[in-house]
């Protein structure tokens, strides 16, 4: 088995070779934390990221940019980003316990 | 479907595979890379944490004066007697579980050319990359009598959580009802834009309840309220009419710690408190390591993708001592933090950081004790201008209300779990 890993860590050191070492939807999602708290999990008022499905995350963003869902703050962050974006941090919430 | 190196090393954890993946990212001087951080503010202590997280290859070292953390923001509401120390004051122990070798020192000598810092116990650090997060320095030289007033505790800043908070607390509490708090403002830029205007409010809604005859002045080098303009007139027109009277283009030139006299240009004031906050450049650190550099000579010109000083090579600066049309809050030396981290990440694997970084600053101001507001706007690195900017959707709330009010509580705890655990 440890064997294996190995191996499995040479591969994965060479496919990444030219990938990055963090992910843009990491590190845009990275940004996320500062309010909604370490790994999207909160502490009292503000909502929790972690967990939630992608097509609820993406949804959100866009109807708080649109305004068809009204919000505190988060109309004017949502648009600073593009849907594809929206994509890319709504997949890596979805991946957070 | 890919599978990614920290993946892997999570599902692994051996020590083997962490030995086999290091040696992607050895650096000339052979061995594991080796980054050096100096300051454990917001920014300085979320970028080590982060370079350890996704370098888990990294050797980081987090170089910190002080015993623990202590918050700026949040801190208005310790000098408006909503709070105490205790609130804002942080372990750093949690930092230690991400592996970051964490010293008690200052440093005092920085050396580019042998990449090499010295702190004040006399030990000496080698480094691939070094970042400096040391803040803000208040040029109390720029305001005649200032030094010695300040040694005398006549006049404080209280720009930098700590000591003089509390001391800024005790002085609110001791005054007179129908005494005369004066603040002076600096001109732009300075660290935490609505910093001053939330002071003002949170005092005045402490002297409003328990000395209602006191009186606030305020002295501002600048023509006129610099952040939030809608929400604080909002404030003190709505709780405290009358409690507070600003004089924009104010600039404090002098303070008397005998006399308790703040003077401008126009008047002298006799004042019971004096909360005078001078003008601020980079701190000193960066003057030593040669990277403030900007056309001011105060603070420090980076390239935005890695946050690297544009001036000395393989040094990295974030946070307030950066020269950007950013503004110099925690939130965004903790995100400029992250942008820095994964850059240099990628720096010392031999590639090129992210293209277009994007960064959020979300600040939340008091208005009372029940209300608050904020600002709020996210930060898009455009190649060709060379700065962050915001693609148009930023902006303030006119103003305050319960919701902000609670959301700036949560704010703050879940930045500093964010920073610290």
């Amino acid at each position: 088995m440890h064997k294996i890993l190995i191996l499995l860590a040479a591969g994965a050191t060479l496919l990444s070779a030219n990938a990055f070492a963090v992910e843009r939807g990491e590190l845009l999602a990275s940004s996320c934390m500062s309010c909604h708290g370490p790994g999207g999990k909160s502490k009292g008022a503000i909502p929790s990221l972690a967990g939630l499905e992608k097509a609820y995350f993406v949804k959100s963003m866009q109807d708080f940019k649109s305004g068809a869902r009204p919000a505190s703050v988060m109309h004017r962050h949502s648009k600073g980003y593009t849907d594809a974006e929206y994509a890319l941090m709504g997949e890596y919430f979805s991946k957070l316990k | 479907m890919s599978i990614n190196r920290r993946d892997f090393l999570k599902v692994s954890g051996a020590g083997a595979a962490t030995a086999l993946i290091a040696g992607c990212a050895t650096t000339a001087s052979g061995g594991s890379p080796k980054v050096v951080v100096v300051g454990a503010g917001y920014g300085g202590a979320t970028c080590a944490k982060y370079l350890r997280k996704w370098g888990p290859n990294i050797e980081v070292t987090l170089i910190e004066p002080n015993d623990k953390f202590v918050s700026c923001p949040r801190s208005n509401l310790v000098i408006g007697g909503l709070r105490n120390m205790d609130y804002l004051t942080h372990s750093y122990d949690n930092l230690a579980k991400h592996g970051i070798n964490m010293v008690k020192d200052m440093v005092v000598a920085i050396d580019p050319a042998k990449r090499t810092v010295t702190t004040k116990g006399g030990k000496t650090f080698g480094y691939d990359r070094l970042v400096l997060a040391p803040g803000i320095d208040v040029r109390t030289d720029t305001v005649k009598g200032y030094k010695e007033a300040e040694a005398a505790s006549k006049v404080v800043h209280a720009w930098k959580a700590g000591p003089q908070t509390a001391l800024l607390r005790k002085q609110l509490e001791s005054m007179p009802d129908g005494g005369v708090f004066v603040m002076g403002i600096p001109g732009t830029p300075y660290r935490c834009p609505p910093g001053p205007y939330e002071r003002i409010s949170l005092v005045a809604s402490y002297l409003k309840k328990h000395k209602p005859k006191s009186k606030i002045i305020v002295l501002d080098s600048n023509p006129d309220i610099v952040s939030k303009k809608p929400l604080f007139t909002w404030a003190w027109n709505s709780f405290y009419a009358g409690m507070i009277e600003y004089r924009g283009t104010n600039a404090v030139m002098g303070v008397d710690g005998n006399r308790m006299v703040v003077s401008t240009e126009f008047d002298d004031i006799k004042a019971d408190v004096m909360n005078v906050v001078p003008r601020q450049r980079a701190g000193e650190l960066c003057a030593m390591a040669g990277v403030r550099n900007d056309a001011s000579g105060n603070w420090c010109s980076v390239n935005f993708t890695s946050f690297e000083s544009t001036a000395v090579p393989n040094v990295h600066i974030i946070g307030d001592s950066v020269a950007a049309a950013l503004p110099k809050s925690g939130h965004m030396a903790t995100n400029q933090a992250k942008i820095c981290a994964a850059a240099i990440v990628e720096l010392l694997a031999g590639r090129q950081p992210e293209a277009v970084p994007v960064i959020a600053n979300t600040c939340y101001s008091d208005t009372s004790d029940t209300t608050g507001g904020h600002v709020a706007n996210v930060y898009r690195y455009n190649a060709e201008k060379k700065a962050f900017v915001d693609p148009g959707g930023g902006g303030a709330t006119p103003q305050g209300d319960e919701l902000n009010h609670a959301y700036a509580e949560s704010w703050a705890q879940n930045i500093w779990a964010e920073v610290l655990s």
